[in-house]
């Protein structure tokens, strides 16, 4: 952890979603180049260039690099993108120059359905892709994401129904079936490093490539987790309590989800 | 060379029942006014085309325009779901929708090999998804694995695109029908080359072109109809022009969410000829 956790006085009033948030932008580094999505891994990201690491550069897949929001985008094509990037390419440059020549130190993804390898599902739940139980968005930019950049950070909310031991369409690579098998197929990243969820954060364990709980939320206990998680959870000896949001962290937050106007809050 | 005409004329002329449409812009640039105005004219059957469906898309599938889907990712940005594209792929209303699903890069470099003439292109990417050997619409997979001749390695080869045609938004056009896009201007260029005939919009048709950073310059005799439709992005934007109208977006979802209240908007802010809203206008029953 980058930041000492200085815990804010009766923090009741930090919410899960501020957690993760928090955590998600600890992961950054100042100086980066980062990837990101949009919602939760953009707020993290601005988070991040607003407090310790004013020189990430973040790249959105609408082919803005080094875009410097002042205020949340809504789309990852937002204006306020374009206006503020060092420079503006076309998707094709930023997938094939940018992202899949690895150039990209971290990727940013969410997860409809993730499993014990860290691969993701964001296609379809249910057995069929002709006649889906629910249709998902689809794969968008994210397979290549977790294919080429040099680490990935996933950021989903935990329950038993998206946390499954085997997801019910691959859309994204994790470490497929355990150990070598994103070598065996040429990906050039190293895969998920952590994964960040309103409960605490999962790593991959070195020798098996399974996701394993290496920390928790301040009042976050392990059966709970567990609780929450389709698989049987692997637990780390050496179990860390995550610091909450600090002060400074909690108020930089706070004053970006301020510059979304109300009704796309709701939504 | 470029016709400059009406819009109405520019889709009568350019799209027929049961064609391959691509309408492009990533987030910025979407053509709203001309996708409103195959609505209109009763188009049938088509094959659309597009990385991010979003908004537009979701409206030609409610209203019944398009029998399938190649797209990479359907969803409303920021918001949540696209209903009316659930809608048909989940419950077949108001018709069924066959899909080939694909990654933006696959999408991206489809165009590209489209543009440039070529029957495939080559990436990184797909490998152990269960995207790569899905079958595509024509039931043959569009993506497959390739040996690179020189090192032997496995790559990944996607099919080219070539819609019949690619429908785009731009900024500015000349009376030569030259058109002028920036900003983020997204797989547009390649969209435009690798289709057999394309229909631009306009903000507006300036005497002269004037030189902006960034900008693409399509040359008229590359583009088939140019057409003036200032605002005709919204609830998208054309930078310079107008800002995204993020409160359509969310409003969108509720409009979206139910059969008759999608079916009200159809009938109140696209079927009658004044065409659609404008910013801030654009709520549930309004």
């Amino acid at each position: 952890m980058s930041t000492q956790g200085t815990a804010v006085t009766g923090n009741s009033a930090v919410t899960a979603d501020e957690m993760m948030t928090a955590c998600a932008a600890r992961a950054l580094r100042d100086g980066m180049t980062c990837f990101v999505g949009i919602g939760l891994p953009s707020v993290a990201a601005n988070l991040a260039r607003a407090t310790h690491a004013p020189g990430l550069v973040l790249i959105y897949e609408s082919g803005t690099i080094g875009a410097k929001p002042g205020s949340l985008p809504l789309s990852i094509g937002d204006g306020v993108l374009a206006e503020t990037a060092d420079a503006v390419v076309s998707v094709p440059e930023i997938f094939n120059y940018w992202l899949q020549s690895g150039r990209i130190d971290v990727g940013f993804l969410g997860a409809a359905q993730l499993d014990r390898f860290g691969n993701i599902n964001t296609t379809v739940i249910g057995p069929s892709c002709a006649g889906p139980k629910v249709r998902l968005p689809g794969a968008g930019g994210a397979p290549e994401i977790a294919a080429s950049c040099r680490e990935v950070i996933v950021v989903a909310r935990q329950s038993p129904r998206s946390f499954v031991d085997r997801v019910d369409f691959v859309t994204s690579v994790g470490y497929g079936e355990g150990p070598g098998h994103r070598e065996r197929l040429g990906l050039t990243g190293a895969g998920p490093r952590k994964v960040i969820t309103d409960l605490g954060i999962l790593e991959p364990d070195p020798q098996t490539c399974e996701l394993t709980l290496t920390g928790v939320f301040p009042g976050v206990k392990v059966a709970d987790v567990e609780a929450k998680t389709g698989w049987d959870l692997a637990v780390s000896g050496s179990l860390d309590v995550l610091p909450p949001p600090s002060e400074a962290e909690l108020t930089a937050l706070r004053a970006l989800q301020a510059t979304i106007p109300a009704q796309e809050r709701a939504a | 060379m470029a016709e400059i005409v009406s819009l109405a004329d520019a889709v009568a002329a350019a799209i027929s029942d049961g064609d391959a449409v691509a309408m492009e812009g990533f987030t910025h640039l979407i053509p709203f006014a001309a996708g409103h105005e195959v609505i209109r004219q009763g188009r049938r059957d088509l094959t659309l085309i597009r990385m991010t469906p979003d908004v537009i898309y979701d409206q030609l599938i409610g209203a019944g325009c398009a029998s399938k889907l190649i797209f990479s990712w359907g969803g409303n940005p920021g918001v949540g779901s696209l209903h009316r594209f659930r809608d048909a792929v989940e419950n077949g209303w108001p018709g069924p929708l066959r899909l080939e699903e694909h990654s933006h890069a696959g999408m991206a470099n489809r165009y590209v090999a489209g543009a440039a003439g070529v029957p495939f292109a080559v990436l990184r990417g797909y490998r152990g998804t269960g995207l790569e050997g899905l079958a595509g619409l024509d039931g043959h997979p569009a993506v497959k694995p390739i040996t690179c001749p020189f090192t032997g390695e496995t790559l990944t080869a996607v099919a080219a695109l070539t819609p019949d045609v690619t429908v785009i938004h731009a900024q500015r056009a000349d009376r030569a029908g030259n058109v002028q896009l920036w900003g983020i201007t997204g797989v547009q260029k390649e969209a435009v080359l690798s289709a057999r005939r394309a229909v631009v919009t306009v903000e507006e048709i300036v005497p002269e072109l004037c030189p902006q950073p960034g900008a693409i310059v399509l040359p008229g005799w590359a583009v088939d109809y140019v057409a003036e439709a200032p605002g005709g992005a919204h609830p998208s934007y054309a930078l310079g022009y107008s800002q995204r109208d993020n409160d359509f977006y969310v409003a969108w979802d509720a409009i979206s969410r139910e059969r008759e209240i999608f079916l009200r908007w159809l009938e109140t802010d696209v079927l009658v000829p004044t065409g659609p809203v404008r910013a801030g206008e654009g709520g549930p029953g309004s």
